[in-house]
């Protein structure tokens, strides 16, 4: 059977992609976001999983105003990356793996979670930063080296769906992942954040505290975490900040006990607190023989 | 209806109620998304903004790019963002002009650390400023 075995949590600044992308990562200003992911592109080297399942939000980019689908599953075989008003960024076309991805798709209808199929969908900066800073510079040319499912979440339109939710749509995909019969090994992305506002006269908002907070209790107290109402993230962590329950679908998709592996915590890029941590559900950590880092 | 996140300063939550009043001024946004549609508003942006049937208050805050007054109009900086990338404005610079900073002195702000939520999380607290 298939199995979810760890889990990454990971903001998508877009401006990390434009760093990338025009090749000045090296720049002081840059150097420590990066710095921070060199553990993490060896870890996935290492890892190297067949499917990331990855849940990030679209940032009106494919969805306009006319359709804002809560959850919306990426089922198409390819996703093109889009142009978000600046060119597409250049890197590789996203592969899914579309029998699982319909599985996934069945499943949670199934379970109740009646997400939306999206069989045509190009992506944004919130799928490909993430898979930029975890698997490097890549050329249109190349191929990702994995396949990838997308989730996209509506965050732009109050309300998110609710952490608890969340949460509890982590534990279904998991069901779902578990339930299909081919030997694969998967990872879960949960993306966006950390503490940021993007706009209005309050621009700028960083709350270090918050997102600590928020980290220790990925491992600590995740359920409690998860029942954080909305107006706590919009007033701590910024309007943009809200982002964050994505993080909850990642965490509910894993082992009650995870050991964290590895984090990063940067403050800034562009207007946002750069976060990232790698989990692993501890007994497959335990069967590896790792030990966690720091 | 009540809403808890109402009393956050300087700060739109983007909710029903924001998006029904903005929602011609963001379809308009996000059309700039493409090429073709940018450089179709690049050369009139008046013939342009004719295909679109928002408010003579959003059209205005569009031609002047009245960046917060877009905001207030029921525009959505994700959107709003789009007509800022056509213009040559990322995200960190579009809040230096929205904040009132300054693009220079928003960017040592965040090399600083950023905005400090202390003193920023309810209206009563900018009251006085």
């Amino acid at each position: 059977m298939a199995r979810i075995v760890a889990g990454v949590g990971c903001s998508h600044v877009p401006a990390i992609g434009v760093a990338m992308d025009t090749k000045i990562t090296d720049q002081p200003y840059w150097q420590p976001v990066f710095k921070g992911f060199e553990f993490s592109r060896k870890w996935m080297a290492e890892e190297k999983p067949d499917v990331v399942f990855l849940v990030y939000n679209d940032h009106c980019t494919a969805f306009d105003a006319s359709v804002i689908p809560t959850f919306a599953l990426g089922c198409a075989a390819t996703f093109t990356p889009a142009d978000e008003g600046w060119g597409p960024r250049p890197v590789p076309v996203v592969h899914n793996h579309q029998k699982m991805a319909s599985h996934i798709a069945q499943s949670l209808v199934l379970d109740e979670f009646d997400i939306t199929i999206m069989n045509e969908m190009e992506v944004d900066h919130g799928l490909t930063v993430p898979l930029s800073v975890m698997y490097g510079d890549k050329t249109p040319e190349d191929d990702w080296g994995v396949k990838v499912i997308p989730l996209a979440v509506n965050v732009v339109q109050y309300p998110a769906p609710t952490g608890n939710r969340c949460y509890n749509l982590g534990k279904a995909i998991r069901k779902a992942v578990e339930s299909y019969p081919e030997d694969l090994k998967v990872m879960i992305f949960g993306t966006g954040g950390m503490s940021h506002q993007l706009q209005y006269k309050r621009a700028g908002l960083i709350n270090p505290e918050f997102d600590t907070m928020f980290l220790d209790k990925l491992t600590s107290d995740p359920v409690g975490l998860s029942k954080m109402p909305h107006v706590d993230y919009l007033r701590e962590a910024g309007s943009e900040g809200v982002e964050m329950v994505m993080w909850h679908v990642m965490r509910g998709a894993l082992d009650d006990e995870v050991v964290e592996v590895h984090r990063h915590y940067h403050v800034p890029a562009s207007n946002t607190a750069v976060g990232h941590i790698i989990l692993e559900n501890k007994d497959y950590h335990d069967s590896r023989g790792k030990v966690a880092a720091e | 209806m009540q809403k808890d996140y109402e009393d956050i300063p300087g700060t739109f939550v983007f909710d029903a109620d924001r998006s029904r009043e903005g929602y011609h001024l963001n379809q308009f946004c996000i059309s700039l998304r493409l090429q073709k549609n940018r450089e179709a508003f690049n050369a009139d942006e008046e013939a342009y903004l004719d295909g679109f049937p928002m408010t003579p208050e959003q059209r205005d805050a569009v031609l002047k790019r009245d960046w917060n007054r877009l905001l207030e109009l029921g525009g959505n900086i994700y959107y709003t963002s789009k007509l800022a990338a056509n213009d040559g404005i990322n995200f960190q610079n579009l809040a230096g002009l929205m904040t009132g900073m300054g693009v220079e002195a928003y960017r040592d702000m965040m090399l600083a650390g950023g905005r400090s939520p202390e003193g920023n999380r309810y209206k009563s607290e900018w009251e006085d400023k």
